[in-house]
């Protein structure tokens, strides 16, 4: 029967054919690497307390797991952080934080309502999650100060990892805001290193404005952030993320935007960073994002209110998000009730 | 069917009928197929083009990227070339062996202490004396990912873990001119496009080392790879304790100049020629002239 189809079609292989490669020689070259591999992975030193498992991009972990994996990930993406930002996305991500920026607008300004409020002396405290690098938080001083002319307003970094918040500290030496001395009264920075699910180092009601940045499609555990964003907000404060959604409504954009994401984003990662994996992780982590409707569903499960929203005809959440570039990030708002 | 449809089916057909690393798309960047051995990332004809592009101008602004190199070297050996290589692998008994066998080189594979406590004159000994007079070690090179047939992935993984034994034998050292000397020679002897590209590379030495590289190492690195044995088929793990120049002689290698005895002796006349300089400009200085 094979005989009478043409020889080109014969040779059509959609895939490599596996049955061309022998058997015994895939096993070959697998065995040697585990062999020859210098670095095994370090198994894990107990047997997993609950069989509960989560995602780490398209692979699947051990619940505890996934929190050092994605400090390794990030480790090993921090040197090259911003340069690796400006080539995924073109610039574009500057765009993006400005305008998330400018959107919140903080810092308190002057004017014959504010002058005698006790906070205007305070400023505002922010928080920015995952913020390491303090692209976030630097645009957030820039604008208070010059914008609103309000020196007093702060912002806490925190991070899960060191080397993320050390490239913070690099940036703020060379601003205005870097302080000396680390117990000055009107610092206005600081860098906390903690994990966003346990913020206990944070008094609750204290924080004017949490902002997290493209940070939490990294949690294990999404919706114990949010609650401990609800615990650390005073009443009336303002929760906002700036996140990657899953994918674009128009399906020729979102086409295009998948190919380049899987294909151009992990080999850039090669190129500039040595480092293909890591990359790989954070396209597929944005794959496993909940969309834009389902995360405003969680920020409200929280307890926040979420301006702008509204029921749709089939009971979803819309409008209470906004949508930047086509649909490839999201800012989500919430507000604490007071 | 017409004419047309004829025609068109006909080129279609063989468009279909280039070899599968050359057709346009098997696959999508969405739809890879699943992985050949562990580590291995199907790529497209498009990424290969664009990791080839990329991993040569990275490695020429920054020749330190070794994992660039390696990328390159794998985006550019196929459609014929790595084939060509296993081909000679196979038509060896010894290369036939390493294939069955598939033996890894790394630090714990190889035990340097072991290797210094060999004889003088041994490759072992030589191989240890160079990575120490160099200063490197056989760390884990970088893992093949991107050749998609096991086997053909591991003659290049074969190919990488040997360039060692490569400086070895020939006493050339890790500077870039050692390098690109090993490269010529290693394009010669296993046609490895990354080798040839490599050689780009000359543009970074100073004019006195091109003058040296065109002159002598060159025409070394040439006329004895073409004139050697295939080095891939080298079982390096039993000639540890063969002799080198015997080794040398079986696969028909001579030794060039030594590189850094070469560079030294420029370098010693030239602080000695300065130093002269200098002491007769004082003295002149000295008597006011």
């Amino acid at each position: 029967m094979a005989a009478l189809l043409p020889r080109a079609t014969k040779r059509l292989r959609l895939s490599p054919s596996t049955d061309s490669v022998c058997h015994g020689c895939r096993r070959a070259f697998a065995s040697s690497i585990r062999h020859g591999q210098q670095q095994q992975p370090a198994p894990s030193q107990h047997v997993s307390q609950s069989d509960k498992t989560t995602h780490f991009g398209f692979k699947t972990v051990a619940e505890e797991l996934k929190a050092s994996r994605v400090r390794t990930v990030f480790s090993s993406v921090a040197a090259n952080y911003d340069t690796m930002n400006d080539l995924m996305s073109l610039g574009i991500h500057r765009l993006w934080k400005d305008h998330f920026v400018r959107s919140l607008n903080p810092g308190i300004r002057l004017t014959s309502a504010t002058t005698s409020s006790p906070q205007s002396a305070t400023g505002q405290t922010i928080l920015d999650i995952a913020g390491g690098t303090g692209d976030i938080a630097l645009r957030m001083l820039d604008h208070a100060t010059t914008i609103n002319r309000d020196n007093a307003t702060s912002v806490i970094i925190s991070d899960i990892n060191p080397e993320m918040l050390a490239e913070g500290r690099k940036r703020f030496a060379t601003s205005p805001y870097y302080s000396t001395t680390t117990t000055s009264p009107n610092r206005r920075v600081s860098f906390l290193e903690a994990n966003a699910e346990d913020l206990s180092a944070i008094e609750s009601n204290s924080i004017d404005l949490y902002t997290v940045a493209f940070g939490i499609r990294n949690f294990t555990h999404k919706q114990v952030a949010l609650q401990e964003a609800f615990r650390v907000l005073k009443p009336g404060g303002v929760f906002a993320c700036l996140e990657f959604t899953p994918r674009l409504s128009n399906p020729i954009m979102n086409g295009i935007y998948k190919r380049w994401s899987f294909g151009a984003i992990p080999l850039i990662g090669q190129v500039v960073a040595a480092d293909r994996e890591s990359y790989q992780y954070l396209v597929e982590s944005i794959e496993r994002f909940p969309s834009q409707a389902e995360f405003a569903g969680m920020i409200e499960d929280a307890g926040f209110i979420v301006p702008g929203k509204e029921r749709g005809d089939g009971g979803d959440l819309e409008g209470g998000w906004e949508d930047l570039s086509l649909g490839i990030a999201a800012i989500h708002k919430g507000v604490k009730p007071a | 069917m017409d004419i047309r449809t004829q025609m068109s089916q006909h080129t279609f057909r063989r468009l279909l009928a280039l070899p599968q690393p050359l057709r346009l798309r098997t696959f999508s960047i969405l739809n890879r197929p699943p992985p050949n051995y562990p580590g291995h990332v199907p790529l497209t004809l498009v990424e290969r083009g664009a990791l080839a592009l990329g991993s040569a101008f990275g490695s020429l602004r920054n020749p330190h990227r070794h994992d660039l190199i390696a990328a390159l070297g794998e985006a550019t050996a196929k459609p014929y070339f790595i084939a060509r290589l296993r081909a000679a692998m196979l038509a060896n008994p010894t290369g036939r062996r390493i294939l069955r066998d598939k033996p890894r080189i790394t630090s714990q594979t190889m035990s340097l202490e072991k290797l210094r406590q060999l004889p003088e004159n041994t490759v072992g000994r030589a191989y240890a004396a160079w990575l120490d007079r160099e200063g490197v070690t056989p760390d884990t090179r970088d893992q093949v990912r991107y050749i998609d047939d096991p086997e053909e992935a591991y003659v290049m993984q074969r190919y990488r873990e040997t360039h060692d034994f490569t400086h070895a034998i020939t006493g050339l050292p890790v500077i870039i001119e050692g390098e690109l000397a090993v490269k010529a020679f290693e394009f010669a002897n296993t046609l490895l496009p990354m080798t040839a590209l490599s050689l780009v590379a000359v543009v970074r030495l100073k004019a006195v080392e091109r003058k040296r590289f065109f002159e002598t190492y060159l025409p070394w690195a040439v006329g004895n790879g073409l004139k050697a044995e295939e080095v891939i088929n080298v079982y390096w793990e039993e000639e540890l304790e063969t002799d080198v120049e015997v080794l040398r002689a079986r696969l028909g290698i001579e030794i060039p100049p030594d590189l850094r005895e070469t560079r030294k002796l420029l370098r010693d006349k030239n602080k000695a020629e300065r130093a002269a300089r200098d002491a007769k400009d004082r003295l002149g200085a000295g008597m006011g002239l």
